[in-house]
């Protein structure tokens, strides 16, 4: 469906975040684990303040503090350094290292240095997870995935085999902490027993404590993932990751039964999460859940007259950009261009799948987008509601629509981690809220200022 | 709380021993520093020039996380609030970026026609060697603007040398405008970034004293001002590090003289003003000074006595990109009536940490470069009512339970000039007299 994609030199404005940010978030949803960033100081410090403006969580990323005699003799020393003043600070269980463009660029071999370390230091050693996140090659998404696959790969099958046959693995991506408290919710139902990796659902949206804890509660259990290749099957949200993920990687070494599907966004795509889980467990949809289900069918009777035909531009991480087209096609929207700053090469394929035969025409679909080219297209588009995260927000402005606040980074708004997009409840959520944005648009731009709509 | 041995020289009480403080050295390895890197030093300063491509050579990162993210404001043009990149991938890192660095010049020059183009090397640029110097001499001679490098690779020591990158980057366009109908009453405002329309306040106040500014360095800034920076009669310069280099160079240079001021808190404004005012010597700028500080204290300083009466006894704790600012902080809170418990930045020199010593209270903390868990624990040991910071220290202090205040580029709140310090009293109270500190369980029970 790609027609005449814009074909700048420069980026303006991107539609896509660096490789370790990704890799970063995804290490803080493992229990006890810090995530490192083997580069230079200013990364470090940008991605913390990026990721602790959308949470409003502390976010410690350490870094090698790489400066320029290391550039050029190599920072093998100064990540051992780190690694043990980390160490000492912290007492973490794991430390999860992520390169930057720097210390890809001058080809420092972390696994060796890695394996020095091991033989050098005495007394506490942390495990450690790495992964290369050149972010010349890819966008936070690639660092998220292949962080994942990386700790998978170390740590599953270190642990004792499940004897339940309760047991899957759900490997959500790049959700909300609400996300995974609601997925938790659902497994709980269905009584599996999941291990649900990464788990920002407490590190990334803590509860007030009494106390400062140097790493936040929270996040996948260590002996969870050590258990993982002994689960029945794994769930595998999104189909824009490489090949090799935590999923594909559960599958070849341990036989692990690998289910890909899209993020459950709407209804279609969250019955089809339900069902892999009705047949995994066993037992009809639980009562909650199909009630949860009949009432959101019922509001899409109430609401659709508000919605139908509005045209939408979605935009953001691919596997995202895939589940709310879906959606917004199921409830009567026109999604007219999704865009991403990703570069996975599925993307067209796999939102023609989400929509099925319901759209009478395919959205314009572009992948390697920024919001300048997002833009320029809009304003022969004429949208009628953006949806996506706060980056979009000036475009909304410009145009005078409404901006559906979805994913990350949410900065111009409180709550950003408590979104809640998947499932049915997430399903009603977004419903209502676009809903509402229509009607108030109306509202508002109405000379009468009806108080019934 | 246990310190990590190299970081025992870098934190200094006052009152305790006699005072030594090693700063300005590289972040330790592992330790988790709040500071940024050289690009962001640079960046934090040509910034607000609003007329400028503000370029950002290297892959994305650098560029999309300092997209927008500051408030500096401007009055026209609104070029340095969108985020351009070369957006770096592989084949460039292996064959070099120059060749797309130079289109992407072209294309952008075109786009925007800006009024010059600033051009920042990142760490890996600096690594795979582009000659940033040649691209922007051809760019400048086909497109007939200023096209000028900024050597800001991140590993080349902290944001004080991106400050250093930036005023040599600014050095290039001064003295190439016409600076022929300049009063000689004239100054240029260095170092003030217009945050939330700070400086547009303080330029009001200068022109009502009768004294011409040439040139806003760098908030609400032009690339034409900057031009004609050089037939200013004074450099007035605020904030530590920043432009401080510039204005060394403009004295070196064209002879002219530089105070340092500062804006924040209702001494260091006045001050400033009467500084100048001196500096010019004129019976009639005095004058107008005198009244002008008169009219403006005799409005706020009524205003401010509620605040005062409500936070007298709290206690307070600053961490700050640089020092200077830390000084007029710890005056503001005194003003309140306030306890000042805790003082540290990012980047102060040995000289700034020694009079903030000279100026605080037996006791208190003074700390260069530290980290999430040393503020923690300090926060802590001294109990204290409010924080002032920027975006990363936040978290920390309301998981402490502690309130706080930003006072960073990214805010968006005046807090420079007279009626800044009025914000500033208003937000320190909001949050520290708000009741949800009642239900955070360093106040009561877990339920
Ligand atoms: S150098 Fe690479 S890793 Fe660092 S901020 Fe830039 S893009 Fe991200
Ligand atoms: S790559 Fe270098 S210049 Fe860019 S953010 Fe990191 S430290 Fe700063």
């Amino acid at each position: 469906m790609s027609k005449n994609p814009p074909n700048y030199i420069s980026t303006t404005n991107a539609c896509k975040l660096c490789t370790p940010l990704g890799a970063s978030i995804a290490f803080k949803g493992i229990e006890g684990a810090v995530p490192y960033l083997h580069g230079s100081q200013g990364c470090a410090t940008y991605m913390r303040r990026y990721i602790i403006s959308h949470y409003n969580e502390p976010i410690d990323i350490a870094s090698s503090s790489l400066s320029e005699k290391h550039a050029v003799y190599g920072g093998g020393a100064n990540l051992k350094l780190g690694l043990i003043n980390v160490t000492k600070k912290y007492h973490p269980r794991i430390i999860g290292i992520a390169t930057t463009c720097l210390t890809e660029t001058i080809g420092d071999d972390v696994k060796m240095f890695l394996r020095q370390y091991e033989q050098e230091v005495e007394g506490e050693k942390p495990i450690m997870v790495q992964v290369g996140t050149p972010s010349y090659n890819g966008t936070h998404m690639e660092g998220f995935h292949d962080a994942v696959a990386s700790v998978v790969d170390t740590l599953a099958g270190t642990g004792e085999e499940s004897v339940t046959n309760r047991d899957v693995n759900i490997l959500p991506g790049f959700i909300s902490p609400a996300d995974i408290r609601y997925l938790r919710e659902i497994t709980d139902d269905y009584s599996l027993r999941a291990t649900i990796l990464p788990d920002i659902s407490d590190t990334l949206d803590g509860q007030a404590a009494k106390t400062y804890e140097k790493i936040q509660l929270g996040g996948t259990p260590f002996s969870a993932i050590a258990a993982m290749g002994s689960a029945m099957a794994s769930i595998e949200f999104g189909h824009t990751m490489k090949e090799k993920s935590g999923g594909t990687i559960l599958s070849e070494k341990y036989g692990v039964k690998n289910i890909r599907i899209s993020q459950p966004v709407g209804i279609s795509a969250t019955d089809r999460f339900f069902d892999h889980l009705s047949q995994l467990s066993g037992v009809e949809i639980p009562e909650k859940h199909k009630a949860e289900r009949g009432r959101l069918v019922d509001s899409y009777v109430d609401g659709h007259k508000y919605i139908y035909g509005k045209k939408a531009i979605v935009y953001g991480e691919e596997d995202m950009v895939v589940g709310m087209t879906g959606f917004l096609a199921e409830i009567g929207v026109m999604p007219i261009l999704c865009a991403s700053g990703g570069k996975s090469g599925k993307l067209a394929e796999k939102i023609a799948e989400a929509t099925g035969d319901i759209l009478p025409e395919q959205p314009r679909i572009h992948e390697g987008m920024d919001f300048y080219d997002i833009s320029e297209l809009a304003e022969t588009l004429e949208p009628d509601v953006l949806v996506g995260h706060s980056k979009g927000y000036p475009l909304a402005r410009k145009l005078s629509i409404p901006l559906i606040r979805v994913g990350f980074p949410i900065h111009d708004r409180m709550g950003g981690q408590r979104i809640l997009h998947l499932g049915y409840r997430g399903a009603q959520q977004l419903f209502d809220l676009i809903v509402n944005a229509c009607i108030a648009k109306k509202q508002g731009d109405s000379p009468v200022g009806y108080s019934y709509m | 709380m246990e310190l990590l041995k190299e970081r025992e020289e870098q934190i200094h009480r006052t009152g305790e021993q006699p005072f030594t403080l090693s700063c300005n050295k590289d972040s330790l390895a592992g330790a988790v520093s709040q500071r940024a890197c050289v690009f962001c030093g640079s960046r934090v300063v040509l910034y607000p020039i609003a007329d400028a491509l503000h370029l950002v050579h290297g892959p994305i990162g650098c560029a999309v996380y300092t997209w927008d993210i500051r408030g500096a404001l401007s009055s026209g043009p609104e070029l340095h609030r969108l985020s351009f990149s070369t957006d770096l991938q592989e084949i460039d890192v292996i064959f070099g970026g120059e060749k797309k660095l130079t289109n992407a010049l072209f294309e952008l020059i075109e786009r925007h026609s800006p009024k010059a183009a600033f051009v920042y090397s990142t760490c890996i640029v600096g690594i795979i060697g582009d000659d940033l110097e040649a691209v922007c001499r051809q760019v400048e001679k086909e497109t007939d603007i200023p096209v000028i490098p900024v050597l800001s690779e991140g590993f080349k020591g902290n944001k004080r040398a991106g400050y250093t990158a930036a005023c040599s980057a600014m050095a290039r366009l001064v003295g190439n405008g016409d600076i022929s109908n300049i009063s000689p009453y004239s100054i240029n405002i260095l170092g003030d970034f217009n945050l939330a329309g700070e400086i547009w306040i303080i330029h009001a106040y200068f022109e009502r004293m009768g004294v011409e500014v040439v040139a806003n360095i760098t908030g609400d800034g032009r690339i034409a001002d900057i031009q004609r920076a050089h037939g200013a009669a004074l450099n007035v310069v605020q904030c530590s590090g920043a432009t401080m280099d510039l204005a060394r160079l403009m004295t070196d240079e064209y002879g002219i003289p530089s105070i340092r001021v500062s804006y924040f808190g209702v001494e260091d404004m006045a001050q400033a003003l009467y500084d100048v005012a001196e500096h010019f010597n004129d019976p009639e700028i005095l004058e107008k000074t005198r009244e002008l500080v008169k009219e403006e204290l005799e409005e706020l300083l009524p205003k401010l006595d509620f605040y005062k009466k409500a936070l007298k006894g709290k206690k307070a704790a600053i961490y700050v990109g640089g020092s200077f600012k830390a000084f007029s902080l710890v005056k503001a809170f005194r003003l309140l009536g306030m306890d000042v418990v805790m003082v540290g930045s990012q980047t102060g020199t040995e000289q700034e940490y020694k009079e903030l010593a000279e100026i605080t209270d037996p006791g208190t903390i003074i700390v260069d470069d530290a980290n999430p868990l040393e503020l923690t624990s300090f926060l802590e040991e001294q109990s204290v009512d409010i924080f002032v910071g920027g975006v990363k220290e936040r978290p920390i202090a309301y998981k402490l339970g502690v309130a706080f205040c930003d006072h960073n580029h990214e805010r968006k709140e005046i807090l420079a000039g007279f009626v800044g310090m009025l914000n500033f009293a208003e937000e320190v109270y909001s949050s520290v007299m708000s009741p949800v500190w009642r239900f955070t369980y360093q106040n009561v029970e877990d339920r």
